[in-house]
């Protein structure tokens, strides 16, 4: 699976507050979350999303609330994955959870400026900076996470489980 | 290896003789629940999920805190939707209008926690139980409908900081001095994936309200966890409130912490955190002239029958300035009747503040006191993010019930000492 795109570059502690204001949070339908994502940080960013960007940022990003709000938000926008220096804690379990592609890599952080041509191989963790042709390696993750993101997300690996176990059972 | 005291609890709900940080590990819940604005996602995943029922009724629990009673069309929707699942699942744990508080303060005075459980909520400020010696941590709404359709949820087993607590506070120096104060000292990645051990003598000298409210922030750290020793004060608190059955888990001598800090609590002074960040603190006596226009005494941090008595100490028989907006928010309904039986309500109400019901409202800048640009606001909340309690061009201080009742008189940021007779 690849992500192409060019690159929203963020910087350390971006919180969950940022990515999408409590006030908006009024509603769970998503694509009204994401018509107000990064709207007090970077008020332009839902006019120049195009869908398959990237973001990258550097520490602690989504840090903050627990509103799975966030990357939801990100992911209706379009983007295809997000890199970062680290995650929150919360901000990595949600992403991963509903299938928004995440990476940590301090490489790509560092050396990936705003506007960036990007090209990632999400199963690799390869980020390839097409615009000043530099690679990164992301790191891999568990092979439990991998398994809830190949499912596409941990509801999807839970129906999967549960039907094996009822087919084992009926067995 | 020795396990640390939030490992050995992650160890009993797992299956295993021991853990070691960093395995991937599935835990059983004693408790999962969701508010107003995670719940939705929740129940929208529960329902793609396939199954007919939760787990267990008992322990699931939903509380309609952050826009209730409700502020919009929308929000009413969402509640709505909310209202039918939990009556259609039979969810013994609802709490709406009425019976509803705050959620991290009403679950422990329910007595839905106790030492020894392990327990997550689609809300960020879930670490608040570790004050009770449980593992409890925040999740997101699919974390939620997982764990209510299989009474199960999965983790990282953290490694822990261990802060060693002496001394004795003085009088205007609470819970939230103490964590504003650790915060500012490790910075808000500090304890990144960590759980934050507390032990040491003066944890003799810090009420349950205090412990409640300095585990309430371990999240403004990035920690997973915060978690205390199971003393006396904590059975006492689960004696009064509970009925269920809790373990006490305690450190292994020989656990391993990636960083022990000590604290000499006598030395620290009222503390505040400035815009935008918690980590951004400063002691009062290094405040200056930082005029405010609006003060919001309240939240899951800071909104107990400790924090009100304080405010009330501080607001008795004074006016608060002229140009300020004063906003009291007792954090459930039980601690709302003792304030008016006490004669708190009538006091903050003389000074001129208002009393709302319970809601989180203003914390998050969702109603009941949201800011307009460039208003500054003093709030014995958790959060000072850019916009967190409206206009992005507003600003929040973060301080202690204290600070705040006493800067609600003078209209600027100031020290209770300072307005104590």
């Amino acid at each position: 699976m690849k992500a192409k795109g060019t690159v929203f570059k963020y910087g350390d502690n971006i919180d969950t507050d940022g990515i999408i204001p409590a006030r908006y949070l009024n509603t769970s339908d998503c694509r009204e979350l994401a018509k107000n994502c990064m709207k007090d940080i970077d008020p332009s960013f839902v006019k120049k999303i195009k869908k398959g960007d990237i973001i990258v940022a550097n520490r602690n990003f989504g840090c903050g609330s627990s509103r799975e709000h966030a990357p939801i938000a990100i992911k209706t926008c379009g983007v295809s994955c997000v890199i970062a220096r680290s995650f929150a804690r919360i901000f990595y379990r949600n992403a991963i959870n509903i299938g928004l592609p995440i990476l940590e890599c301090a490489e790509a952080a560092n050396n990936i400026e705003n506007a960036d041509e990007v090209e990632v191989d999400l199963s690799t963790g390869i980020i390839h900076n097409l615009t000043k042709d530099q690679i990164y390696n992301a790191q891999t993750f568990p092979e439990f996470i991998q398994e809830i993101i190949k499912a596409n997300g941990l509801i999807n690996h839970i129906k999967k489980t549960l039907a094996k176990n009822t087919f084992e059972e009926r067995k | 290896m020795g396990m640390t005291m939030t490992q050995k609890i992650l160890a009993a709900h797992s299956g295993q003789e021991s853990v070691k940080a960093g395995q991937l590990i599935q835990a059983n819940l004693d408790l999962v629940f969701g508010n107003d604005i995670t719940s939705p996602f929740a129940i929208k995943e529960f329902y793609r999920i396939g199954v007919d029922k939760v787990f267990d009724k008992a322990k699931v629990a939903i509380v309609l805190d952050h826009f209730t009673p409700n502020k919009d069309i929308e929000a009413a929707e969402q509640c709505k939707m909310i209202r039918q699942f939990a009556r259609e699942k039979e969810i013994e744990n609802f709490y709406d209008v009425g019976e509803m508080g705050i959620e991290h303060v009403l679950l422990p005075e329910k007595g839905l926690v106790v030492p020894g459980d392990v327990v997550v909520g689609a809300d960020s400020h879930t670490c608040t139980y570790g004050a009770l010696g449980a593992f409890s941590t925040g999740v997101g709404s699919t974390d939620m409908a997982a764990g209510m359709a299989t009474g199960k949820c999965w983790f990282r087993v953290p490694s822990a900081l261990k802060f060693v607590l002496e001394g004795k506070p003085s009088m205007f120096v609470g819970g939230k001095d103490v964590i504003l104060h650790i915060i500012g000292m490790i910075g808000v990645n500090g304890a990144w994936y960590k759980s934050i051990e507390f032990v040491g003598d003066g944890l003799r000298h810090l009420s349950m309200d205090s412990r409640f409210t300095i585990a309430n922030m371990a999240i403004e750290a990035g920690g997973k966890n915060a978690i205390f020793p199971v003393d006396d004060k904590i059975l006492e608190y689960v004696r009064g409130h509970s009925t269920k059955p809790y373990k006490i888990f305690e450190p292994d001598g020989d656990a391993v912490y990636d960083e022990v800090y000590e604290i000499n609590m006598d030395a620290l002074r009222p503390t505040v955190a400035f815009p935008h960040l918690p980590d951004n603190v400063r002691p009062i006596d290094e405040v200056c002239d930082i005029r405010i226009d609006q003060v919001v005494i309240g939240s899951c941090t800071n909104g107990r029958m400790e924090d009100l008595r304080m405010a009330a100490r501080l607001l008795k028989g004074k006016k608060v300035a002229k140009n300020v907006r004063v906003i009291i928010i007792p954090a459930t309904q039980s601690i709302y009747l003792q304030a008016l039986e006490e004669g708190l309500i009538s006091t903050f109400i003389q000074a001129g503040a208002v009393v709302s019901t319970p809601t989180c409202g203003p914390c998050l800048g969702g109603h009941m006191g949201v800011l307009a640009k460039g208003e500054k606001a003093i709030a014995t909340t958790n959060r000072n993010f850019v916009g967190r309690m409206g206009h992005p061009e507003s600003e929040v201080y973060l301080a202690s019930p204290a600070v705040a009742a006493a800067s609600a008189v003078t209209g600027r940021i100031t020290n209770p000492e300072e307005i104590e007779d």
